[in-house]
C-alpha cells in the first residue's frame, strides 16, 4: 500500500478519534453523579428512549412488509418505491420536519381534515417526536430487511407452502425466522438513527421539556446555558453508541 | 391418477414447456431429460408454483384449469416436494420440520415418521447436526408425513455424496413402494430411473421425446441423449428394404430396414476394427479416423468419425495388437444382423 494512503487513513481516524478524545478529556467528571441524577437529565433520557423505541416499533411493523413488496417488484415501480423509500436517508432531517408539518400541521395537507374531524393536532406532542423520528429512521431497516431477502433462498417458503402452510404461516413461522438476522441489524440500526434524531424532531415536534425535548435537544439545550451539564448528556448519548456498537460487532460491523 | 396437459414459458425466455402426462396411482414415473429440459419446471408448475396454461387433474379433482380461470393454490392441492438439498428449516428442530405440515398433536405422528427411517434419536437436533444423507431422509419423511396424493421428487439424490446415495436410494425405494399415491421422480441418472421407477419419460427442451418402462426405452432410443444413457449407436436415415442410407450418403445394410425415415441402433460392442479391409461375410466397412480412446471398466471405448460416426468397444488387448491411438486409420465393420432398424 502506498505510504501516503496511510497517512490520510490515519488523518481520517484522527477526525474520528479527536472530537471523542475532547469530550472524555474535558469531561467534568466531578459533575456527572449529580447531573445524572437531575430530573431533567431522567425525563428527557426517558423521553429519548420511549421515543425512538417506539419509532422502531413502527418501523418493524410497516417496514418489514414494505421491504417484501420492494423485493417482490420489478421495474419502474421498483425504482420509485426505493427511491421513496431511501429518500429520508439522504433529505436533510430539517427539510424532512418541515415537510411532516406541511403534511400533518393544522393547515396541513392531512393535519387540516384531522384538526376539523376530530379536533386532533399532532405537531408538538411526543406523538409528532415519533413520527419524526420514523421518518428518519425506517429507511435504514427497509434497507437491511431488503437486503437479507435479497439473499433470501426462496425455496423455504415453496417448501413451506407445499406441506399445506397458508401465506400467513408461512410468513410468521418460516419468513420472519429466517429473515430475523437483517431484521435485528436493520431494528438496531434504525433504534440508533431514532436516538440520535435532531433536525426532524426539533422542526416538527418542538422542543418542550417531558413531551419533545430527547437528549440530543436537551444536549443542544444545555450547551448554551450549563455546559458542564451538555458534556455530561453527551456522555450518556456516547455510552449508549458504544453499547449499540458492542451488542452489533457480530451480526453487522463485525469481522466475517 | 394424475392427468395433465401443461403448456407454460417463462418470462422472455424462448423455451416452452409442453406436456401431456398421464400416471395412474401407485405408479412412480421418472422424468429424465438433459440439464435445461424443463424437467424441475414441469414439476413446479404441477406443484402450482408456476402459472400453466393447460389443464391439472389430479384424482378427478381439477386443480388447473386456465380456460376456466381455475388454480388451486400449491397449499391446497395435496402435493408433496421434495427438493434436490433438503431445504428443511434451519430455525427448527428436526422434529418441528416434520411437525410442521401437520395438524395439532402431529407431534406423536412426527416421532413415528422419523423412527421409520430411523432417526428418532435426532428428533431434538438441528437440520445442521445431520449429515446429507439425514436431512433428506428427514426432507422425505416430513413430505410423507402430509400423505400427499402427488409426491413431486425434483432429483432428490443428486445433491449426496455417492458413498450414501446407494443407501438413501434403497430408502426412498423403500418408501415409494409404501407410499399409495402418484409419483413424479425428475432425474438425470438413469440408475436412479431404472432403480425406482415404473416407467420413464424422457423430456428434451421442453417436449416429451419417449416413454416407456426403462427397458423399452433403452432398447429403442429416439433421440441422442437416450442413446448416450443407454451407451449406444444411433443413426438415422431412410430405410431401402435391406439397407439405410445416412445423410452422409453412406450406406448400412441391415435386415428389414423397412421404408421411410427410420433408426438404426448398434451397440459399440458389435463394431469390430481391422487395419486392413476385412475379407468375407461383413457386407458393413466404413472406413474411419479414431478421435478418441477412453478406457470403461474392462473394456476401450473408441469413438470413430467417418461417413459413419460410431463407438466402437474393444478390449485393451486389441487396442494393444492394432496400435491403435488418436488419430489412426481403421476399418469398422459391423454384422447386418447386429443392427436393430425401427420407424423413427
Amino acid at each position: 500500500m502506498p505510504g501516503p494512503l496511510v497517512v490520510l487513513a490515519a488523518a481520517g481516524l484522527l477526525l474520528f478519534l479527536l472530537p471523542l478524545a475532547g469530550l472524555i478529556a474535558r469531561a467534568p467528571w466531578a459533575e456527572v453523579g449529580p447531573a445524572l441524577r437531575a430530573p431533567e437529565t431522567a425525563t428527557a433520557l426517558g423521553l429519548s428512549l420511549y421515543c425512538s423505541l417506539a419509532a422502531t416499533a413502527t418501523a418493524l411493523v410497516l417496514g418489514i412488509p414494505l421491504a417484501l413488496v420492494l423485493a417482490r417488484t420489478r421495474g419502474t415501480l421498483r425504482a420509485v418505491l426505493r427511491a421513496l423509500t431511501t429518500l429520508p436517508m439522504v433529505l436533510p432531517p430539517v427539510v424532512g420536519g418541515v415537510a411532516l408539518l406541511l403534511a400533518f400541521g393544522r393547515r396541513g395537507l392531512v393535519g387540516a381534515p384531522l384538526y376539523a374531524a376530530f379536533g386532533l393536532q399532532v405537531p408538538f406532542t411526543t406523538a409528532a417526536a415519533v413520527i419524526a423520528e420514523t421518518f428518519v429512521a425506517m429507511p435504514f431497516l427497509v434497507i437491511a430487511v431488503e437486503g437479507g431477502l435479497r439473499s433470501f433462498d426462496h425455496r423455504y417458503e415453496e417448501a413451506a407452502r407445499a406441506l399445506g402452510a397458508r401465506p400467513w404461516k408461512v410468513f410468521l413461522r418460516v419468513t420472519l425466522p429466517l429473515l430475523r438476522p437483517a431484521i435485528v441489524s436493520g431494528a438496531v440500526l434504525c433504534w440508533a438513527r431514532a436516538l440520535g434524531e435532531f433536525g426532524a424532531t426539533i422542526t416538527f415536534a418542538g422542543n418542550l421539556p417531558g413531551t419533545t425535548q430527547t437528549m440530543p435537544l436537551a444536549v443542544y439545550v444545555a450547551l448554551e446555558t450549563q455546559p458542564d451539564a451538555a458534556i455530561v448528556l453527551s456522555l450518556v448519548l456516547l455510552a449508549v453508541s458504544l453499547a449499540i456498537l458492542v451488542g452489533l460487532r457480530d451480526r453487522w460491523l463485525g469481522a466475517p | 391418477m394424475l392427468r395433465a396437459e401443461i403448456k407454460l414459458s417463462l418470462g422472455d425466455d424462448p423455451f416452452e414447456l409442453d406436456v401431456r402426462l398421464e400416471v395412474g396411482a401407485g405408479r412412480t414415473v421418472a422424468v429424465l431429460g438433459p440439464n435445461g429440459a424443463g424437467k424441475t419446471t414441469l414439476l413446479r408448475a404441477l406443484a402450482g408454483l408456476v402459472p400453466l396454461a393447460g389443464r391439472v387433474e389430479l384424482d378427478g379433482e381439477v386443480l388447473d384449469d386456465s380456460r376456466a380461470g381455475l388454480h388451486v393454490p400449491t397449499e391446497r392441492r395435496g402435493v408433496g416436494l421434495v427438493f434436490q438439498d433438503d431445504v428443511l428449516f434451519p430455525h427448527m428442530s428436526v422434529l418441528d420440520n416434520v411437525r410442521f405440515g401437520l395438524g395439532r398433536g402431529g407431534a406423536d405422528t412426527a416421532r413415528e415418521w422419523l423412527d421409520r427411517v430411523g432417526l428418532g434419536d435426532k428428533a431434538n437436533a438441528r437440520p445442521s447436526e445431520l449429515s446429507g444423507g439425514q436431512a433428506q431422509r428427514v426432507a422425505l419423511v416430513r413430505t410423507l408425513a402430509t400423505q400427499p396424493r402427488l409426491l413431486l421428487l425434483d432429483e432428490p439424490l443428486a445433491a449426496l455424496d455417492v458413498s450414501v446415495r446407494a443407501d438413501v436410494r434403497r430408502e426412498l425405494s423403500r418408501q415409494l413402494h409404501d407410499f399409495s399415491g402418484v409419483r413424479l421422480l425428475v432425474t438425470h441418472d438413469p440408475l436412479e430411473a431404472i432403480a425406482l421407477a415404473d416407467e420413464v419419460v424422457i423430456l428434451e427442451a421442453g417436449r416429451i421425446t419417449q416413454r416407456g418402462t426403462p427397458e423399452e426405452v433403452t432398447a429403442r432410443p429416439r433421440s441422442r441423449f437416450v442413446a448416450d444413457l443407454a451407451g449406444v449407436n444411433l443413426l438415422r436415415g431412410t430405410g431401402r428394404d435391406d439397407h439405410v442410407e445416412l445423410e452422409s450418403g453412406a450406406t448400412v445394410a441391415a435386415p428389414e430396414a423397412g421404408d421411410g425415415d427410420v433408426f438404426a441402433v448398434i451397440h459399440p460392442r458389435a463394431v469390430a476394427l481391422y487395419l486392413t479391409r476385412p475379407e468375407g461375410t461383413p457386407r458393413n466397412v466404413w472406413r474411419a479416423k479414431a478421435e478418441d480412446l477412453d478406457l470403461q471398466g474392462e473394456r476401450v471405448r473408441v469413438r470413430l468419425s467417418g461417413s459413419v460416426p460410431l463407438v466402437a468397444e474393444v478390449t485393451p488387448s486389441a487396442v494393444r495388437e492394432l496400435g491403435l491411438d488418436r488419430g489412426a486409420e481403421v476399418w469398422a465393420s459391423v454384422k447386418a444382423t447386429e443392427i436393430a432398424v425401427y420407424r423413427a
